[in-house]
């Protein structure tokens, strides 16, 4: 599978100023690729353009040459930063992990999800802990394309090598490609196979 | 006042925060989520305090700020400047002599203009334009409502309010997620002034490696204590120089280190072990670790294990 991000660009309102102009990428099979840039460039944006949730002012986004199905399990998955902010707060954790797919026990061993937090409320949990689930509940092996914006800002390191070494391993063995933004640059560095800057394909 | 360095500004001994909740049906059960925890800050300082999410890094800021919420219990004495820091002294300082820098960007009131909110009740328009300047915030960006910023804008609102005042003692809660590597090390910088003009400065952060350029002394909390203080350059130097075990993970975590994980994760408050919290995780346990382990003095750093030396 291959992801290409033809001329996307961007804006709010026909007033509004760009936010994103003619940017295009390619990401491939597999491939791991970093976004980074300056605060407020519109790389959340473009991420959440990519994963279908935004739609572009002009230009598309192509899975294998066709844009992103509308119905039924989108194979362009997204994990967010603020993981408070992407569970439904009145659902337990349980529901919120196989709302798309039923991850396996192995997996969750894996993530450090323990079963005692499955029958948790969200505002019981960590951020970390949280995350975990985010993380989990879209690795399923539908999932080609894997957007991460700045995963595990919040979290502390430990955790971090955690979740990362478990997605590297996951993005191996499943082929996945994944679009990585983060600031940190050593970050950047473990996990990617290539790093784009954001200003330098944008054509503002 | 002349801001005396070396002067302890900021003292907390002996605190302990529970939150009363109901565990199941009517039965109401407390969860302690800091436990006998101690830590100093001095003017002219900065202590960044690190450790795993979720072990309280955050409840400590909120009950020095008294901004916990009702179902909190505390038990410790916190002091500012010698004197007890009660909920009405908290009143009478916050915002002037003691500033804070909230961690959720939701900390902004979403109605009302974001120049309006960092002037506040004391500050003036000229200070504000000053300050949005050194933060390379555009003045319009005074006019707009805080949805209309990106993340990164809107942590630099949050500090901009912060400094507004001359603070003598500011607690930042995260205050650089969503920052660039460079105006992240600038905002540090910045406390760095801060500190060196004599505020007292305790920072709140996951990115370590950035407090190693900034910070005095380094605190380590672990499930809801600190496991190690320390000074700065015995992170730098690297981690034979560290007194604990988890301490000692964390710089084996770092991405330019080894980015090796340590596995398991903290325990859960409400389930905590006897004795030491790490030991579980722990490659040094044995019998000894089943006891109450105190903070002791090692090689000039605090640490909370039996086994440092």
């Amino acid at each position: 599978m291959q992801l290409t991000v033809e001329n996307v660009s961007f804006r709010y309102t026909e007033k509004s100023p760009w936010i994103l102009k003619d940017v295009s990428l390619e990401i491939k099979e597999g491939e791991r690729v970093g976004i980074v840039g300056p605060s407020g460039y519109g790389k959340s944006t473009l991420a959440r353009i990519i994963a279908g949730y935004e739609k572009p002012s002009s230009g598309r986004v192509l899975l294998d040459g066709e844009s992103l199905p509308e119905k039924g399990f989108c194979p362009v998955q997204m994990v967010y930063q603020h993981p408070e902010m992407a569970v439904n707060p009145r659902w337990k954790m349980e529901k919120t992990l196989n709302e798309c797919w039923h991850p396996d026990e192995a997996l969750l061993t894996r993530m450090g999800i323990e079963k005692s937090w499955l029958t948790r409320w969200p505002s019981e949990l960590s951020g970390g802990e949280l995350q975990r689930f985010c993380i989990a509940r879209v690795l399923s092996p539908e999932t080609k394309l894997l957007v991460c914006d700045e995963i595990t800002t919040m979290l502390d390191v430990i955790t971090q090598a955690q979740i990362w070494q478990l997605l590297l391993e996951v993005s191996r063995k499943n082929n996945l490609g994944m679009l990585v933004i983060t600031h940190n640059m050593t970050l950047a560095g473990q996990i990617c196979t290539r790093v784009i800057e954001l200003p330098e394909i944008n054509r503002l | 006042m002349e801001k005396e360095k070396g002067r302890n500004i900021l003292k907390v001994e002996d605190l302990v925060v529970a939150f009363s909740m109901y565990q199941r049906g009517f039965k109401k059960g407390d969860l302690e989520v800091i436990h006998s925890l101690s830590l100093d800050v001095n003017a002219g300082e900065i202590v960044a305090v690190v450790g795993s999410s979720g072990s309280g890094k955050s409840v400590l800021a909120h009950a020095v700020l008294n901004l916990l919420p009702g179902n909190a219990r505390t038990a410790g004495k916190i002091t500012y400047k010698g004197e007890v820091l009660d909920a009405k002294k908290c009143r009478e300082h916050l915002g002037k002599e003691i500033s804070f820098i909230p961690q959720s960007v939701d900390y902004l009131d979403p109605l009302m203009k974001v120049g309006k909110q960092v002037i506040g009740v004391r500050g003036t328009k000229e200070r504000q334009e000053e300050i949005f300047q050194r933060y390379q915030l555009a003045p319009e960006t005074a006019e707009k409502y805080p949805f209309q910023l990106s993340g990164g804008m809107a942590r630099r609102v949050l500090i901009s309010a912060a400094v507004m005042g001359n603070p003598d003692l500011i607690i930042a809660d995260e205050p650089t997620p969503g920052l660039n590597v460079e105006m992240a090390m600038e905002t540090l910088q910045h406390f760095r002034q801060l500190a060196d003009d004599g505020a007292a400065v305790l920072m709140i952060t996951h990115d370590i490696d950035l407090a190693f350029h900034v910070a005095d002394r380094i605190a380590v909390f672990y499930a809801g204590t600190v496991v190690e203080v320390a000074p700065t350059e015995d992170f730098i130097k690297g981690k034979e120089a560290l007194r604990h075990p988890y301490s000692r993970a964390f710089i084996d975590a770092l991405p330019q280190n080894e980015f090796k994980p340590l596995p398991g994760t903290q325990p859960y408050a409400g389930n905590l072990p006897k004795g030491c919290l790490f030991a579980d995780r722990c490659p040094h346990r044995d019998g000894a670790c089943a006891s109450d382990i105190e903070m002791r003095e090692v090689r000039g750093g605090k640490v909370r294990c039996v086994h440092a030396e």
